[in-house]
């Protein structure tokens, strides 16, 4: 596991820490779970067996009732979390539990409105206290994402933003002035859990999210086996895997978890 | 190819004054997308921009509902409920006699021809009564488009005669099995494909609400609502009325309504589902009651029926389309600003509402406009007689009459469907 101390604030650190792990990877594993599904005793035994196969940063998503840029998986593992009475509360004390045990950053994965009820700037001081390095809101781009910004800013924690095949060079350009820690490109046009076409075209793309941000890129949506991954080393910093871990999990057991991340990778 | 023209008119756009509005009414409204919507809003903006700008845009629309949708519709004296009442002079605006039956033709054909412009071949949306969804299966069945509609699968069982029209109609309807199965998830899943469909789709959404441009687009196209009904006021009684009511899910045909009063000393009334009562907690109540707060979601700002976590509750409702859990951001705004006035209808009294109405006037008025109906009588007897109200009657009733039998309880359409299921057994 890294040397790097995961109490050094960030957003430096996310950003130092990815280009450190860099040196030693050809490309870094991010893993993603809905905290509380199926439970959050589960989750805790997959996000370490996890971080002892070797992923280097994960996601943890706090459920919303709306969450509409997530496809059916995640989509349904946010109902499942909330109706077995996942809250914001147990899922900021889950996320310290985990980032105090665990030496890899951690980030929030959540919709605005999670962030905007509990109120932006108290969200922000309660990320930091705990030890979560930063988040990604996929319903607060950069014009709508202000007081998101400055409570980020101000507690020394990475926004992190998204590019799409759609983001045009001048907006991925306008994105990069104020995210964070890494960039966070979409694989394609859809939501989380589908099938993705790892092509030439996509090599494009990605040549292009490189190019505009001084940042690492992570690659998202559609990435479920190692043939993506080998494919990604080059193009990007972070692969990312989200739903095929929870369908793992939904089919095989918490105990698939290890073995799975494990294939990715060895 | 398309993908890089849209990312190209958007990038034009985003240039020049776009970026100055953002679709913001006071605190409410914005653009909270994800980044993979953009430009397909930012295409539509431009596109929704330059149909505004041009006379000829309405000018077409106006011939179109016209010709297709008989508009104007009537502004119908009822003589005998203000007789009944004794106050004020009751009118009734007959958005029931649109083309499909409610008001949602107006905002479907506007945004059909906005389609044409963009050279898209697909729509889709979300419907909660299914007016909507009948409303756009229509539509994309004169224009030739290819049609899904998203409709919660609490709303596909409650609504069966609407999805069967609409799959007459040649669209296909998608049961949404997720979150709690109404209005609001089929808002969602419509997005889901979206963004995925958005180079050869448009998202005809139902109601002045969700990210900017839609608040303003949906409430453009209802506008022709107050036009026609202003003008119709003073022909009929050479001055304005005092109040109008309209009742509100989304906020559209309130909008409508209202845009024709907005600079006169109108009263401006909305009507919002008050369920089985505020104080039961099963109600749709946003802006009339305490249980709904500021939040985002479905990609804007506005008040929300949510828990202390934002995440979003159940709601309730006699009536499927104003069963949702937000509200438009220009008519929040307008309650922050005292500039129109919020109350509810019970369910008890909206059935009420409507038996009064069959019996006085002949007039089959939806359970949804039976709000306003229901807010409008609670006024109009305490009313001067030289007082003037208008009532958006924003749909017909008689085609719900799966949903109005149950309201009332008729137990001749009981045994009545009951026998046609023995019939359907046999065969």
């Amino acid at each position: 596991m890294t040397e790097t101390n995961t109490r050094t604030p960030a957003p430096a650190f996310l950003e130092t820490y990815i280009r450190e792990q860099r040196k030693k990877k050809a490309i870094l594993l991010m893993t993603h779970i809905v905290m509380g599904y199926p439970s959050f005793d589960a989750c805790f035994e997959i996000v370490r067996q996890m971080v002892d196969a070797g992923v280097d940063l994960m996601e943890l998503q706090i459920p919303f009732s709306e969450p509409m840029a997530d496809g059916p998986v995640i989509l349904k593992a946010n109902q499942a979390a909330l109706d077995s009475g996942a809250t914001v509360e147990k899922c900021f004390e889950f996320a310290q539990k985990v980032s105090d045990r665990f030496d890899i950053p951690f980030l929030f994965m959540t919709y605005g409105n999670i962030l905007y009820k509990y109120g932006m700037d108290a969200f922000a001081a309660r990320m930091s206290e705990i030890g979560v390095k930063g988040a990604i809101v996929p319903d607060l781009p950069p014009e709508e994402a202000n007081d998101y910004l400055s409570a980020m800013k101000k507690h020394d924690l990475s926004a992190v933003f998204i590019f799409s095949p759609e983001t045009s060079d001048q907006r991925m350009k306008m994105i990069d002035t104020h995210a964070t820690g890494f960039i966070y490109c979409l694989a394609r046009k859809g939501v989380t859990g589908k099938e993705t076409q790892f092509s030439s075209d996509m090599g494009n793309y990605l040549a292009r999210c490189q190019k505009s941000t001084r940042l690492p890129t992570a690659v998202g949506f559609g990435v479920k086996e190692k043939a993506d991954i080998d494919f990604l080393m080059g193009k990007a910093d972070i692969a990312v895997v989200g739903s095929q871990t929870i369908r793992e999990v939904a089919q095989n057991g918490v105990n698939a978890t290890g073995p799975f991340i494990r294939s990715l990778i060895e | 190819m398309e993908t890089i023209n849209a990312t190209q008119i958007a990038n034009h756009f985003m240039k020049g004054r776009y970026m100055k509005h953002r679709g913001y009414y006071g605190p409410f409204g914005g653009a909270f997308l994800p980044e993979i919507l953009v430009a397909t809003f930012e295409e539509l903006d431009a596109r929704f921009r330059q149909a505004k700008a041009d006379k000829h845009f309405w000018e077409e629309y106006e011939t179109l509902m016209a010709t297709y949708s008989c508009r104007p519709t009537p502004l119908t004296y009822a003589e005998n409920l203000t007789r009944h009442f004794g106050g004020a002079k009751i009118y009734i605006k007959r958005e029931d006699l649109n083309h499909t039956g409610a008001h949602k033709a107006n905002n479907v054909m506007g945004q059909g021809l906005l389609v044409k412009r963009m050279g898209k071949k697909r729509v889709i949306a979300e419907t909660g009564a299914g007016q909507h969804g009948v409303a756009t299966a229509t539509m994309a069945a004169k224009f030739g488009f290819d049609c899904t509609i998203y409709m919660g699968e609490v709303d596909v069982l409650r609504q069966r005669p609407n999805v069967f029209w609409m799959e007459q109609l040649g669209a296909t309807v998608v049961p949404v099995t997720d979150g709690t199965r109404i209005l609001k998830d089929a808002i969602n899943e419509a997005f889901r494909d979206w963004v995925t469909n958005m180079d050869t789709t448009h998202y005809v959404l139902g109601t002045a609400c969700g990210p900017h441009p839609f608040p303003e687009m949906v409430s453009w196209f209802q506008s022709i609502i107050g036009k026609e009904a202003r003008a119709q006021i003073m022909k009929a009684e050479g001055r304005l009325p005092t109040k109008v009511f309209a009742c509100v899910g989304g906020g559209s045909n309130a909008m409508g309504l209202f845009q024709g009063f907005m600079d006169d000393p109108v009263e401006l009334v909305g009507v919002e589902a008050g369920g089985e009562g505020i104080a039961s907690g099963r109600h749709a109540s946003r802006l009339c009651s305490d249980d709904a707060s500021f939040g985002i979601a479905q990609g804007y700002k506005t008040y929300f029926l949510q828990n202390s976590d934002g995440q979003m509750k159940e709601t309730h409702s006699i009536s499927a389309g104003l069963d949702y859990v937000g509200v438009s951001p220009i008519l929040a705004h307008m309650h922050d600003q005292e500039k129109a006035r919020f109350e509810y209808a019970t369910d008890t009294e909206v059935v009420d509402a409507l038996k009064l109405t069959m019996r006085m006037e002949g007039i089959i008025p939806a359970l949804e406009s039976c709000h306003a109906f229901a807010g409008a009588f609670k006024e109009a007897a305490n009313m001067s007689t030289d007082d003037i109200i208008i009532i958006n009657q924003s749909g017909r009733g008689d085609k719900d009459i799966f949903t109005v039998a149950d309201a009332l309880g008729d137990p001749k359409w009981k045994e009545f469907i009951c026998a046609k299921a023995g019939e359907y057994k046999n065969d």
